[in-house]
């Protein structure tokens, strides 16, 4: 299939950036969106241009590395799909696809598709841990936990931190991002010590990085790759209350 | 252990939390914030309520109406002296729409900030239109407030504006030959439906309402609550106009 693609093409952070159109010939309908890319940016290195930069790791839907708006929704069209998991028989011949980095003061492009994403980082450095004795490993069935606990805390942790809610969101918020690092941790017991401490200092870290806040607008669940409810976002905002009125 | 013991010492030592500690005070975190706008939200909505109740004794004619408006005046006598509860009233409701917009605005200006450089493309969001149009709604719902106060509470911009009797007022407002005022009560009462209809449901999640069932419920609630104050409000200047009410 033949296909025109408008990239966003920036050279570095101080950049302005600009769209550019390239065509792209003769593609698999199987190829992956980033194998898609790679043919393009093999045309362009054997004409002399530079390559598109682009995130990339594990390419099979979770490292959270890829990170592509397409048509204006982040990941692509596809429900529940990272990029590199979208397939390009998703699209018909003769497509028009606008493909953007996130666009977020939190997470700066660094060259065309490639953006900074330390600011996660930095949230969960002010919260993502638990307490634990080192030593030997504790028995598996020392700490008894509900199943229904360990179901909804793991549903939680399946969240790669690919900063898809953060580009969908009209706030360019990170609430269902940091949402579900609170519910993983703070469903388990071994992650009871810091609930309060980590629900303050994580909202913290989110509001210095310059994430906007929350209007329950449902943008991020809806291009999440992992499907990580919004609901979770209320469980935020509870244990937050409960934590400020401890402190 | 040696190398265990320092890391979690950093984090909490006067170092770290000597930078964000004055932070804090100046800027609250966003869901402090939201908080602040849930709360002055249905405290307003409370109001909205007991409002449309008032309102809706016009179906009981003239002399029904104009005695619960000054029923009001007098509300909490003798244990406060006339017109005591109005006001005392009257300033919360102030306080609480301030909040709300004063809250709203630090917020909207904060999500601005967080996405400096716009999408070239962008369909329009999945979020339902009432979610989009919270911030413009909003404003709309404020201009309607002061015209509403200086036209029923005043009587300033109303035909009549006579104080001891509001039916004549409501009446001589919504007249036929006043077809702008009834417009713009139209539009302003429905953009308060819109913005109840999310609002209701995002103040829930503020408060904490985390389940998946319980999501469907706010918002089966939260539009049912808003159709309800709707059909409420709209009842009485349509009546007037079709003659139902004179």
């Amino acid at each position: 299939m033949d296909i025109q693609v408008r990239v966003w093409r920036q050279s570095g952070p101080s950049d302005r950036g600009r769209m550019v159109t390239y065509d792209v010939k003769d593609i698999s309908p199987d190829a992956s969106f980033l194998e898609m890319i790679d043919v393009l940016n093999e045309k362009l290195i054997l004409d002399g241009d530079d390559p598109i930069a682009f995130d990339h790791d594990c390419r099979e839907g979770i490292c959270g590395a890829c990170s592509m708006v397409i048509n204006g929704v982040a990941h692509g069209p596809e429900k529940a799909t990272t990029t590199c998991q979208l397939h390009m028989r998703h699209f018909k011949d003769g497509d028009v696809i606008d493909v953007e980095p996130w666009r977020a003061k939190a997470f700066p492009v660094i060259k065309d598709l490639v953006v900074d994403r330390t600011a996660f980082d930095q949230i969960i450095q002010a919260g993502g841990y638990i307490s634990a004795p080192t030593g030997t490993a504790p028995d598996a069935h020392a700490t008894p936990v509900p199943k229904k606990d360990a179901d909804a805390a793991f549903e939680a942790a399946t969240c790669i931190g690919c900063g898809a809610c953060v580009a969908a969101c009209p706030n360019g918020s990170s609430m269902l991002f940091t949402a579900a690092k609170i519910t993983h941790l703070g469903l388990m017991p071994q992650g009871q010590p810091e609930r309060d401490s980590r629900v303050i200092d994580m909202l913290q870290a989110q509001d210095d990085a310059g994430f906007g806040g929350c209007t329950n607008m449902g943008e991020c669940a809806e291009v999440c790759p992992k499907g990580i409810p919004l609901s979770l976002i209320g469980r935020l905002n509870s244990d937050y209350r409960k934590a400020v009125a401890k402190s | 252990m040696a190398v265990d013991t320092p890391i979690p010492k950093t984090k909490n030592a006067a170092g770290a939390t000597a930078t964000p500690t004055p932070r804090t005070v100046v800027r609250p975190s966003s869901v402090t914030l939201k908080i602040i706008m849930a709360v002055s939200g249905i405290l307003l909505i409370l109001f909205l309520y007991v409002h449309m109740i008032g309102n809706l004794k016009i179906f009981l004619g003239g002399t029904d109406f104009d005695h619960y408006a000054h029923w009001l005046r007098d509300l909490g006598t003798p244990l406060l002296p006339h017109m005591w509860y109005l006001w005392i009233q009257r300033g919360v409701l102030t306080l609480a729409v301030l909040a709300h917009i004063y809250t709203a605005a630090v917020l909207t200006v904060r999500a601005k900030k967080a996405r400096p450089v716009k999408y070239a493309h962008r369909p329009k969001v999945q979020g339902s239109y009432a979610a989009r149009t919270m911030r413009w709604g909003g404003v709309i719902v404020l201009l309607f407030i002061i015209f509403h106060i200086l036209d029923l509470t005043t009587g300033t911009v109303n035909p009549i504006g006579d104080h001891e009797h509001p039916y004549a007022n409501v009446v001589a407002d919504f007249a036929p030959g006043r077809w702008y005022v009834t417009l713009f009560y139209t539009l302003a009462i429905v953009a308060v439906g819109f913005h109840l209809w999310h609002g209701i449901f995002s103040a829930a999640r503020t408060l904490g309402q985390q389940t998946e069932k319980g999501q469907r419920r706010a918002k089966t609630i939260a539009a049912v609550l808003s159709a309800v104050l709707v059909v409420g409000y709209l009842s009485v200047p349509f009546s007037v106009l079709v003659g139902l009410v004179d």
